[in-house]
């Protein structure tokens, strides 16, 4: 198996300071949509000069650089050990070179190692696949935002919602409201039903991998997404909960089986700077494949 | 049309600020979150600054008078010359600040707080009777922020980490908004009354 760290350490730079263009042009149809001279105009005008800035000088778009989340498709027969170790040291050296800030710390001490390294730090997800070839995600995962998202059990203590399309409804609605401005709105919501604890909320935010203006192949799934991006909207937060017309610019739905005692619906928040990239390294050449 | 603000600040230029308002402000500030606000009120409000940590406090107290605090985390760059330099320099969330910001207004006479999110009531009540603000950094604009700043002044607490350290810091134009005044409005709890009326509509469709 080849020597990817060079790959992933650009993976990394261009996450974080290059937003993927379905991201920008809904942000830009965002601040159309706003009153110019309004906080939200003015902010909204803010975040796209700075995505600009970003992308020009080659710095992180949000100081913020999160949980580095990591997703490796490798083929037959190579080592994820290896693999492993390679990505911490691609880390260590986006660290260094300022693309990412040191943002692990000891749970308890607080204490940060420096170098974004740590504990199960950062997330590495591995699945080995049938090409010959590596693909390889990253989602850089700030902690605002991950703070907003949310896991209920249905039928909830907190609402009257029953285990079907309409309860889901309920719920992304209350998680929404809950979540104000304080995810960096406008956000994007990655929701999954059912599974257990752990695979929803995994999934969930596997959600915010896909393209923003992608359908849905389940009919029911997509026009709740579209209805839930709609009605999220007339709650009236706006970017940055200044008030506005856009509070997210889209909702992501999938479903996993679940056993019959339990039924959640998960919830991860991303923020505006939705930092992901999907690439292919095939032969030491990196090429950017989604999204797009 | 933006108003300037210049640090540090008077009471009678808070008092003409109102929700709604946006800010661009000039000078120079510190930068302090978590452990910061931790360290502040373990150290110098809830008991005299002990010996250790004098030299902190005897740039803090004079600092912070009629100063900003920035809940930020920057990324930072340490240049050849040994001097830092700001790379990315978004606000971070406030309300976890919520217990201690009150506290701080009173004690160093603070006429500002920037970060993102709001916060409640207890601060909201500070600002109204000391004369200060609360005004909110665009998250995320991290690369626009770093560059209204102009000069790392120091750095003080930097065994607390880069993210959590107080960097003292000259700006120039940082864009704001005002979202809590000190005349007891807030505009979180506004558009939170608004966004509950309108959630309690859609689910009784």
């Amino acid at each position: 198996m080849p020597e990817i760290t060079e790959q992933l350490v650009e993976l990394i730079k261009s996450t974080s300071t290059d937003l993927s263009p379905d991201i920008e042009h809904a942000l830009q149809a965002a601040c159309r949509a706003e009153v110019e001279g309004s906080a939200a105009h003015g902010a909204l005008r803010t975040i796209l000069e700075n995505v600009h800035l970003s992308r020009q000088t080659g710095r992180p778009i949000c100081q913020d650089t999160g949980t580095p989340i990591f997703y490796l498709w490798h083929p037959v027969g190579w080592s994820q050990r290896e693999l492993l170790g390679q990505v911490r040291d691609a880390v260590r050296l986006a660290t260094g070179g300022s693309y990412l800030r040191p943002n692990a710390v000891s749970a308890l001490s607080g204490k940060n190692s420096g170098d974004n390294t740590g504990i199960d730090f950062p997330t590495v997800h591995f699945e080995e696949w049938g090409h010959a070839y590596l693909q390889a995600g990253l989602m850089l995962k700030g902690g605002g935002s991950e703070n907003c998202g949310c896991q209920y059990s249905i039928p909830s203590e907190d609402f009257e919602a029953s285990r079907d399309l309409k309860g889901v409804r309920k719920a992304v609605l209350d998680a929404a409201y809950k979540a104000q401005g304080f995810g960096c709105a406008p956000g994007i919501l990655g929701v999954n039903i059912g599974g257990d604890r752990v695979t929803g909320m995994l999934k969930a935010k596997e959600q915010l991998f896909r393209p923003l203006g992608d359908t849905n192949p389940g009919a029911d799934l997509d026009a709740l997404e579209k209805q839930l991006c709609r009605e999220i909207n007339e709650l009236g937060i706006g970017p940055m909960g200044f008030g506005g017309q856009t509070t997210v610019l889209a909702v992501k739905l999938s479903e996993t089986h679940r056993v019959p005692a339990s039924f959640f619906v998960s919830i991860a928040y991303m923020c505006w700077a939705d930092r992901r990239k999907m690439i292919t390294i095939k032969d030491g050449n990196m090429a950017v494949i989604a999204p797009r | 049309m933006a108003i300037k603000l210049t640090i540090p600040v008077t009471e009678a230029d808070i008092r003409k600020l109102h929700i709604g308002d946006q800010v661009l402000l000039t000078g120079v500030l510190f930068t302090g979150r978590d452990a910061a606000h931790k360290y502040m009120q373990e150290s110098f409000i809830a008991r005299a600054c002990p010996e250790s940590e004098r030299a902190v406090y005897d740039v803090l107290k004079p600092g912070l008078a009629g100063g900003v605090i920035y809940h930020c985390g920057p990324v930072v760059r340490k240049r050849p010359d040994g001097k830092y330099e700001f790379v990315a320099a978004g606000p971070t969330t406030s309300i976890r600040e919520e217990p201690y910001e009150a506290a701080v207004i009173e004690h160093f006479g603070l006429r500002a707080v920037v970060g993102k999110g709001g916060m409640a009531d207890k601060t909201l009540a500070a600002c109204q009777k000391f004369g200060a603000v609360y005004l909110h950094a665009i998250g995320g604009a991290a690369t626009l922020i770093a560059d209204s700043v102009k000069e790392v002044l120091a750095v003080h607490k930097l065994d607390f980490g880069v993210p959590e350290a107080f960097w003292q810091i000259r700006v120039v134009d940082f864009p704001c908004v005002v979202t809590m005044d000190s005349h007891g409005q807030s505009l979180h709890d506004k558009i939170r009354a608004d966004a509950q009326r309108k959630l309690a509509e859609l689910v009784g469709k």
